[in-house]
């Protein structure tokens, strides 16, 4: 680790203004994935501006029925909020299905939000990775790509993100609130994250010295009727090769509304829009969910390693949405 | 950048100064000479750094140590109370939860703060209701405990061990 300056930051403005101001600044949370970074040399700040303290460790009702996430709020405290377990339930068991007890009782909501890819040419800085140092290629792409992305990648990186409870808070149309520079702004899921193009490097649309203060989710009642999935290697404490997370909302036997989103298949959580569309005012039956699966997945491409991850992703839709409905279906 | 900074462990006070570099397991082990804790794999993996930090069970070989300044860490040397080991440690006496005895130090402190947790009500991946009211049976306790591997496979006597506290 080269050596590095550290301070505690008071308050969110702060904070933003010490990072802005210095390009080798990064903001800490627990540092699960950071410190990582920092002793595998892919990461190499030469200030931390610690927000781990900041007072954004709550969970709060919004106006108009949502929810809002505070930034430093733990892993397990949200999973273990009855709100979330009531009305999200995907979440909770989207973060429940990731890491371990003894690191979600540390790592921030923001900082699960911003963890890097497990590509493990990402972590190997003897390799060439176009996420790492950009322009110096991408090993992946000739290399092994059975953990790798089947949908969305581009020649220049093929990674995926790592996250289970961000392919939740896609499904779910969560807003994230950033405090910058030049002010707030409020920033749909959806195009926080970003695919890979030509700038594999950057992960997100934020900006150096954008601080996430925050993570709204709107009032949605079918998500009281949601689950998430996971496939893996082991039954645990293991990132996911393919995920699920779903919500229906079905009115005599048809899906009225759905909302699906994929981990595991891109470099970012993947909202299944197709799938959604043709879902809505289908039946809530097997064909309909195999159908809409294969929509979703036309467009999909494997790499070398990783096509089993097609038929996987469309099982695991299939399976989820079952599992939800299958009340419907007697 | 050197930092000057306060720790409270298994109930003693100690003040020192470190590298901003220094991970709290290192100086918990390099710098206070408290060895309770092992390292294990050094990047979150293993958790045979698991400690209780601020009352929760936590890895420490991800945690920079000036982030913990005036923290409270309980270590497993730290739960015994005198000579009367903790009730956890004392099962895995009695079940044999360990062979090298590694993992152990992590393995029991892991499972002091997961019996809270339990105590608290929070659901695992494995529960049938996220709503609450948990039933540790070994399918439970297998899954709370993924997070502490065991190189010597002494996963049946650690499942076994925690089932007789948790009874
Ligand atoms: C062994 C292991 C297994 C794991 N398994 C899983 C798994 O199965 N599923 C899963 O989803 N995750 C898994 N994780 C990843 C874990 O969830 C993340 O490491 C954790 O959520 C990161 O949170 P943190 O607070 O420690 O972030 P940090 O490591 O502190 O920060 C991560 C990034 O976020 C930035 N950051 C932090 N806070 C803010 C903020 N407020 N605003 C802007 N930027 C910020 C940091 O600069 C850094 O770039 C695993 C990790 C380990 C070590
Ligand atoms: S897939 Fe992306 S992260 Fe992995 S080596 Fe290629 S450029 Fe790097
Ligand atoms: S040494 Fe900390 S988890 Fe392995
Ligand atoms: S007893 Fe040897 S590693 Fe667990």
């Amino acid at each position: 680790m080269i050596p590095f300056d550290y301070e505690r930051a008071d308050d969110a403005r702060s904070a933003v203004a010490t990072v802005a101001g210095r390009p080798g600044a990064v903001f800490l949370g627990a540092g699960t994935n950071l410190v990582d970074h920092m002793k595998l040399g892919v990461a190499n700040p030469d200030l931390l501006v610690d927000v781990s303290r900041l007072p954004f460790d709550v969970i709060e009702p919004l106006q108009g029925g949502g929810v809002r996430i505070g930034a430093t709020v733990r892993n397990s405290d949200l999973a273990a909020a009855p709100v979330i377990r009531q009305r999200y339930p995907m979440l909770a068991a989207a973060l429940l299905a990731g890491a371990s007890g003894q690191l979600r009782n540390v790592a921030t909501t923001a900082g699960n939000l911003l963890q890097r890819t497990r590509c493990v040419y990402f972590q190997d800085v003897t390799t060439p990775c176009n996420k790492r140092r950009p322009g110096s290629g991408c090993s992946a792409v000739e290399g092994y790509t059975r953990d790798h992305a089947i949908l969305g990648a581009s020649p220049h990186c093929v990674a995926v993100h790592p996250s289970d409870m961000a392919v939740a808070l896609t499904a779910l149309d969560a807003v994230v609130q950033v405090e910058g520079p030049s002010g707030p702004r409020s920033l749909a899921i959806s195009d926080l994250y970003r695919l890979p193009g030509d700038q594999p490097q950057r992960d997100t649309v934020l900006e150096h010295g954008e601080l996430i203060t925050a993570v709204d989710l709107p009032e949605l009642p079918m998500a009281a009727r949601s689950s998430y999935r996971k496939v893996r290697d082991r039954a645990s404490y293991a990132f996911a090769l393919v995920s699920v997370a779903a919500a229906v909302d079905v009115v005599d036997g048809v899906m009225r509304d759905v909302r699906i989103a994929l981990g595991g298949v891109a470099h970012k959580p993947w909202r299944a829009s197709r799938a959604e569309e043709a879902l809505r005012g289908a039946p809530a039956a097997e064909d309909a969910f195999r159908h809409a699966a294969d929509a979703e997945l036309t467009e999909a491409r494997p790499l070398r390693d990783n096509a089993f991850k097609i038929p996987m992703a469309r099982n695991t839709m299939v399976t989820v949405l079952r599992g939800l409905t299958w009340e419907e279906g007697r | 950048m050197d930092v000057e900074m306060t720790l409270r462990v298994d109930g003693a006070r100690y003040r020192l100064v470190v590298d901003t570099r220094t991970t709290l397991l290192d100086a918990l082990r390099e710098r206070l000479g408290i060895t309770s804790p092992k390292k294990g794999c050094d990047h979150g993996q293993c958790g045979a750094c698991t400690v209780l930090l601020d009352g929760r069970r936590a890895t420490t070989c991800l945690a920079l140590a000036v982030a913990h300044d005036d923290a409270e860490i309980i270590t497993a040397n730290g739960l015994a109370a005198g000579e009367e080991l903790h009730p956890v440690a004392r099962a895995f006496l009695d079940h044999d939860g360990f062979q090298c005895g590694y993992c152990t130090p992590g393995q029991i402190c892991s499972a002091v703060g997961m019996l809270d947790e339990v105590e608290a009500g929070w659901p695992s991946h494995v529960s049938e209701e996220l709503a609450g009211g948990v039933e540790l049976d070994d399918e439970e306790i297998r899954e709370r405990m993924s997070g502490n591997l065991c190189r010597c496979g002494a996963y049946a006597n650690i499942v076994a061990a925690i089932r007789e506290v948790a009874r």
